[in-house]
């Protein structure tokens, strides 16, 4: 005899719930949406009116300048390889992403985690919500994210937000906590309160740790990117959604490089930003 | 004199670590041991009934081993751990009475407290180390730079002021954790097993110092210590604890000559005995001595009888003169002198009867010959020879 037991309306309710915030905010949404595209675009063109290779040549002066002799060459090399492979517009594109999805992951994470570590209550809160975002299959993202910004590199930027969010949140967490016991009862001592005690101590010691959180939420960030090309973000993650409707291995192939070169220079910077505050 | 004020005055001070103190206190007052408490509740009584003054102006030394609540004490002056019960009254203002912005004001005004790891910020300089409890008052920099300069030149430390923590050594990092506390102008000056991180020489020279620092500033200085040797060297008085109470309160020499209990009495076996005997203890009687009329002849011989190589000169007082040795004496004789006045060698170092083994052996090391012993009025009382001073060491 089979028993049915009836299925768990989840679905329904979550799509109630969505459709209830796309009807009341979707003016809000709609408007960020609008200010983020032309903020997008305006970088993009920006950066094209540069001729690619005066481009490559400021920024691999730049990653020398930031991170040493070895990475500047490193930067030459790889930038120039993307140039060379017809990749330089999907990159730009990539970046600005990567770009403007890490600065509002940090905008909003830093200042989670910089609460949570100070009130013990907030970060019991803030730890489940944490593990599911970074669970939650990163896909899963991109289908809310549609009602709300349209399709297009804002959406992608949303999910990708959520998505990378997380690293920076515990690590700034983590860094402020690990400040040892000794100095925070040394500042204590000296009469800090709240706010000097985290100005003067807790922040500038927990640096080096919230540079490794925001290097992971770079890194993370542009693997979303990638994703995000399904719902229209283009850039390389673009490139190799064609290659995979048209079952074109090396033209997938060359984005793919293309991914890892942009991968390794933005890793490489960050970390080495990262360990000049240690 | 004026009277001697009590600067800091704790009174009952009670702590119990854990979610029901209430619990605790209860136990405590029924006379239950610290033990018992923690078998039977579950909650661990760091301070029980802790009650003794700290005098203005002076250095007081909490000492107990690891676990007897000196540093739970020590953090409960300033509130850095909350005192469960009792309370602590410094200049009629009882700490635990304050507002969460009054207790801060208190802590800016009054304490500077030094740490045993140092407790620097190691990204801040030497000299932003320093400025710290001034910047934390909103001192304008110019002052703020001045003062923090005034307290690294008492330490020491004038040049080093733009270094990192991390290039300087651990007796160096101390002396910054010192002036950062100095810098703010403190009455009181907490100093938590300070000196306890640093190599043997290193913590010496430091007591040494804060000893001599303490001549000039006259703060009151409360010291936490698990070193006997330390409290006896630097403290005016001592606080022993066991198990979160006070056992004994007194000068070192009531501690070492009138120990309350066995346990203390077991405690004040193990100290260092260059630190607790004194010339007089271990001296020998000089077997002979010359005077300033005699012959040079007669001492000679008196040293070729006595097998020795010199001899101590006094009056017949017996006030030490100086002294002549045989090489001297027989230039005498070339030299046709009735007298060996002439010849006496008046610069010669000496100790009082209560000077401390350590210095005593310091000045022997340095030395051929015997150490004369003298009493207040300069008198002979005896001579130290190395000998006796190793004897002395190995009992």
């Amino acid at each position: 005899m089979n028993i049915t037991i009836p299925k768990l309306p989840l679905d329904k309710l979550i799509v109630a719930l969505l459709d209830m915030l796309t009807t009341n905010f979707a003016f809000i949404t709609k408007a960020l949406s609008n200010i983020t595209g032309i903020a997008i675009d305006f970088i993009v063109n920006g950066l094209m009116l540069f001729p690619p290779l005066l481009l490559i040549l400021i920024l691999a002066g730049l990653g020398w300048w930031l991170a040493g002799r070895k990475i500047g060459i490193m930067a030459l090399v790889g930038l120039a390889l993307l140039w060379n492979l017809r990749l330089w517009q999907s990159s730009i594109e990539t970046v600005t992403l990567v770009i403007l999805a890490t600065c509002a992951a940090v905008a909003l994470g830093l200042p989670l985690g910089i609460l949570a570590a100070l009130f013990p209550r907030f970060k019991k809160i803030i730890m489940p919500i944490l593990d599911f975002m970074q669970t939650m299959p990163a896909f899963v993202y991109l289908i809310p994210a549609i009602p709300f910004f349209g399709l297009g590199p804002v959406s992608a930027i949303f999910a990708t937000v959520i998505f990378a969010m997380p690293p920076t949140i515990r690590l700034t967490i983590l860094g402020i906590i690990k400040v040892p016991e000794e100095l925070i009862e040394a500042a204590d001592s000296f009469g800090c309160n709240k706010k000097q005690k985290l100005l003067k101590i807790q922040l500038p010691l927990a640096i080096p740790t919230i540079m490794a959180g925001i290097n992971q939420t770079i890194m993370l960030a542009l693997s979303m990117v990638v994703i995000a090309a399904m719902i229209g973000a283009g850039g390389l993650g673009g490139e190799v959604w064609k290659a995979i409707q048209r079952l074109q291995p090396g033209m997938g192939f060359e984005a793919g490089i293309a991914i890892v070169i942009l991968a390794m220079l933005l890793d490489r910077i960050t970390q080495k930003i990262g360990q000049k505050y240690k | 004199m004026d009277e001697i004020k009590d600067k800091i005055k704790i009174k009952n001070v009670t702590k119990v670590f854990g979610k029901h103190p209430e619990k605790a206190l209860k136990l405590l007052d029924e006379g239950m041991s610290k033990d018992e408490i923690f078998q039977k509740t579950g909650q661990a009584v760091g301070l029980n009934n802790v009650n003794f003054n700290v005098r203005e102006g002076e250095i007081l030394v909490v000492m107990g081993l690891s676990g007897s609540g000196k540093s739970t004490l020590i953090r409960c002056v300033n509130r850095l751990i909350e005192p469960t019960a009792g309370s602590t009254i410094i200049d009629d203002v009882d700490v635990n009475k304050l507002t969460i912005d009054e207790l801060r004001n208190l802590r800016r005004r009054k304490f500077g407290m030094v740490f045993q790891n140092f407790g620097l910020f190691p990204h801040r300089t030497v000299l932003a180390n320093t400025e710290f409890g001034l910047e934390i008052q909103n001192v304008d920099p110019a002052e703020r730079q001045k003062k923090a300069m005034d307290a690294l030149n008492l330490v020491g430390l004038e040049g080093w002021e733009d270094a990192d923590i991390a290039q300087l050594s651990g007796g160096m990092q101390q002396r910054v954790g010192l002036a950062r506390a100095l810098a703010v102008d403190p009455d009181i000056l907490l100093m938590d097993e300070a000196f306890s991180a640093l190599d043997p020489m290193i913590r010496r020279d430091m007591q040494h110092e804060l000893i001599t620092l303490q001549e000039r500033m006259k703060k009151t200085i409360l010291f936490v210590s698990h070193d006997l040797d330390e409290a006896l060297k630097i403290g005016d008085r001592i606080v022993l604890m066991k198990d979160g109470r006070v056992i004994q309160i007194g000068t070192g020499e009531e501690i070492l000559t009138n120990p309350s209990t066995e346990y203390v009495k077991r405690f004040v076996e193990s100290v260092d005995r260059t630190q607790l005997l004194t010339a007089k203890s271990i001296m020998n009687k000089a077997r002979a001595v010359g005077y300033p009329k005699d012959g040079p002849r007669t001492v000679l011989r008196r040293m070729r009888d006595e097998g020795l190589s010199s001899l101590y000169v006094v009056q017949r007082d017996y006030t030490l003169l100086g002294i002549v040795t045989a090489d001297a004496a027989k230039k005498a004789i070339d030299d046709n002198k009735n007298t060996i006045a002439d010849i006496i060698d008046k610069d010669i170092p000496h100790v009082k009867g209560d000077e401390l083994l350590s210095v005593v052996i310091t000045i022997l090391a340095e030395r051929q010959l015997a150490l004369p012993v003298v009493d207040e009025n300069e008198k002979l009382l005896g001579v130290v020879v190395k000998g006796s001073v190793l004897s002395a060491l190995a009992e």
